[in-house]
């Protein structure tokens, strides 16, 4: 029989049961769909990473000092006792040849104050190294001159907070107070947005490192020259493993740890923490398209379920036609037809609902999705493959059928 | 004049070799030869339905030969029995078996898609096969639309579309009032005369008096007509064509 015929009488079979049809197709068309949506917002989310670890530069470290013990040998986490210095900090610019930049670095939380406005946010204390190595840059005003650094009450406010505190006023040249410190603000940071974590970046503000320890710390009572972290950046990115290494030798050497002492410092290297991000993103999309391809699955179960019980229902039309002349190839096509027909069906909207939803989840939710071609190609092989698989075994049932037994069933 | 039908020693063992064994069909020797109007006789149990099944290429014997129109049968796979039956052989069955969502030009149409010939052509013939048969006036109707003697006409239709060598029929009045039955039986009667040759499968003494020639199955063997029979049917016959006996 030829395909163009094979096809009609498919078709014509279909639509005598069309409501049974249209739901098993509704099994394919849920399933590409998700498989398209699913492999969307995993690809996505991939490249939100991949823009991330560009954005980030993946040739910096973090030093933070040693967790403290609290009551009871609690442990408060890095960063938490202040084993770290500037000493430490100019150690590592002279003694390490592969670091470019060094920025010892304190922080805390403050409530600032311009006028009636007020806005609670992240400070910063910072060296100059400190914008090169995070990427900051000053969009407008000054930002700090070198008599800052020696305790100067200057203040950079990152956009989220100069929005908050002055909306459409100018903010370069006022005062705000942070704890109580008038500040006078000598630049606006350009904005980052949102971060990869999710995280607000502008959401901060900066002041010299100094400052930050005469003005901000009160009376937390750090020693002198003591620092929470330190930021390295280093020249070149192939190098960071070793300037890594080099770094916890020189830390090791200047805070007398010996061999097989814990060390009271952490360094992080953040390519590190993004390659763990990058992989649980691969983990979820994976895991994503696995529950899209179960869906599938069902989809296709349906299929053959519904495809066993046409055979079963359709026993004697078969018997007529292997009677008249149909041969068991002819019936294994029309029932491998009539399979492939409800996947490609389903398969084709499917792939609409797919597209629309991944554009709907890309403009209104909250995940990103990444829509391409290559996605619709796997999705359409798909439900090829589906209606292949799935109709195969039932057609092949209907093509083995005794033609006598068939004919005599009622 | 060649045999359409030729059997040697025609035989069929059901579960060979098993405690359920059944042997349906014993040494049958059969030969039709083309033009033939003839009817194979019995009770159920007989053996006819293996037979017919075995004419009719849905089943291959368990020894013996069948030539059907000069084709061995005993070595063909399923594919090539069931080109043979398209080709050689129109199958009229007691319930008609039409399918239901097709009218009756489709359902007199449907065997020659299998024979790979275009819509239109396939539809022309259609046409001109329920003409043959009478019912030209009603090819858009569905099978739930006619009455069971138009049925069994486009049943027919549909048994001639490929123009057979051999027309099978089984039962074919036993679902039909008598009256549609004569009719169905003249039909034959007159395909007979037209060139057909029919082999008409019955339990039914007077249905099979209208063929040429009557064959008696019993208990797998195949009779030649006893004399007490014929002289039955001659009757029968006489009466039916309205002579006096």
């Amino acid at each position: 029989m030829k395909l163009a015929e094979v096809v009609r009488t498919a078709t014509f079979s279909l639509r005598g049961n069309w409501l049974r049809s249209a739901l098993t197709s509704l099994g394919v068309i849920i399933g590409i769909a998700a498989v398209i949506v699913m492999v969307s917002v995993g690809q996505g989310t991939q490249a939100e990473i991949d823009k991330l670890v560009s954005g980030l530069g993946s040739n910096r470290l973090d030093i933070f000092g040693g967790s403290s013990r609290g009551f009871g040998g609690v442990r408060m986490g890095a960063g938490s006792s202040n084993t770290l210095n500037l000493e430490d900090a100019e150690a590592i610019r002279t003694d390490v040849p592969e670091v470019q930049y060094v920025s010892g670095t304190l922080r805390g939380g403050t409530q600032l104050v311009y006028a009636e406005n007020n806005w609670s946010s992240q400070w910063q204390g910072v060296q100059p190294d400190w914008f090169a190595i995070n990427g900051w840059e000053v969009a407008s005003g000054e930002g700090f001159q070198p008599s800052d650094y020696n305790g100067g009450k200057s203040v950079i406010l990152g956009e989220t907070v100069r929005r908050e505190l002055f909306g459409d006023e100018e903010a370069i040249g006022q005062t705000v107070r942070l704890a109580r410190v008038p500040f006078t603000v000598v630049g606006v940071l350009k904005s980052k947005g949102q971060g990869g974590f999710g995280q607000d970046q502008d959401d901060l503000v900066v002041v010299p490192l100094e400052t930050a320890r005469r003005r901000l710390m009160g009376a937390m009572g750090l020693p002198p020259g003591a620092v929470n972290s330190i930021a390295v950046g280093v020249a070149d990115a192939d190098d960071l493993a070793y300037a890594q290494g080099e770094i916890e030798a020189l830390l090791r050497q200047r805070h007398k740890i010996q061999p097989g002492e814990e060390d009271d410092f952490t360094v992080r290297n953040i390519a590190e923490v993004v390659a763990t991000r990058t992989q649980a993103t691969r983990l979820m999309g994976l895991l994503l398209g696995a529950v899209a391809s179960i869906s599938l699955i069902v989809g296709g179960i349906g299929i053959m379920n519904i495809m066993l019980v046409s055979v079963t229902e359709r026993i004697r039309e078969i018997g007529l036609r292997m009677a008249v002349g149909a041969g068991p190839r002819d019936i294994r096509r029309q029932f491998l037809a009539e399979a492939m027909l409800i996947s490609l069906i389903g398969g084709a909207l499917g792939i609409v609902i797919g597209i629309l939803g991944a554009l709907a989840v890309e403009k209104f939710g909250s995940l990103p999705a990444k829509l391409d071609a290559q996605v619709i190609l796997l999705a359409a092989g798909f439900s090829i493959a589906t209606g292949l698989f799935f109709g195969y075994y039932p057609a092949r049932k209907a093509s083995r059928l005794d033609p006598i037994e068939a004919l005599r069933s009622q | 004049m060649t045999a359409v039908i030729e059997t040697r020693g025609l035989g069929k063992v059901y579960s060979a070799g098993t405690e359920a064994e059944v042997v349906a069909l014993r040494g049958v020797d059969l030969s039709i030869r083309r033009g033939e109007f003839v009817a194979i006789m019995g009770p159920s149990g007989s053996g006819k339905s293996t037979l017919m099944n075995l004419i009719g290429c849905l089943d291959t014997p368990s020894h013996g030969t069948y030539l059907c129109d000069g084709v061995d049968v005993a070595t063909l796979d399923a594919e090539a029995r069931a080109q043979l039956r398209l080709h050689k052989i129109g199958f009229v069955f007691q319930g008609f078996n039409l399918l239901a969502r097709l009218d009756a030009l489709e359902n007199v149409a449907m065997p020659l898609g299998y024979a790979d010939i275009p819509r239109t052509e396939r539809l022309a013939r259609a046409r001109a096969a329920l003409e043959a048969v009478g019912l030209g006036a009603r090819v858009h109707h569905r099978p739930s639309e006619l009455s069971g003697g138009q049925q069994q006409r486009v049943a027919i239709a549909r048994a001639l579309i490929n123009r057979p060598p051999v027309l099978l029929a089984d039962e074919p009045t036993g679902a039909l009032d008598t009256k549609t039955g004569e009719e169905i039986l003249a039909l034959f009667r007159r395909l007979r005369d037209d060139g057909h040759t029919i082999v008409l499968i019955t339990h039914d003494a007077e249905v099979a008096a209208h063929a040429d020639r009557v064959f008696v199955m019993r208990d797998g063997e195949m009779h030649a007509q006893s004399e007490e029979e014929a002289a039955h049917l001659a009757e029968v016959a006489q009466v039916l064509h309205g002579g006096t006996p």
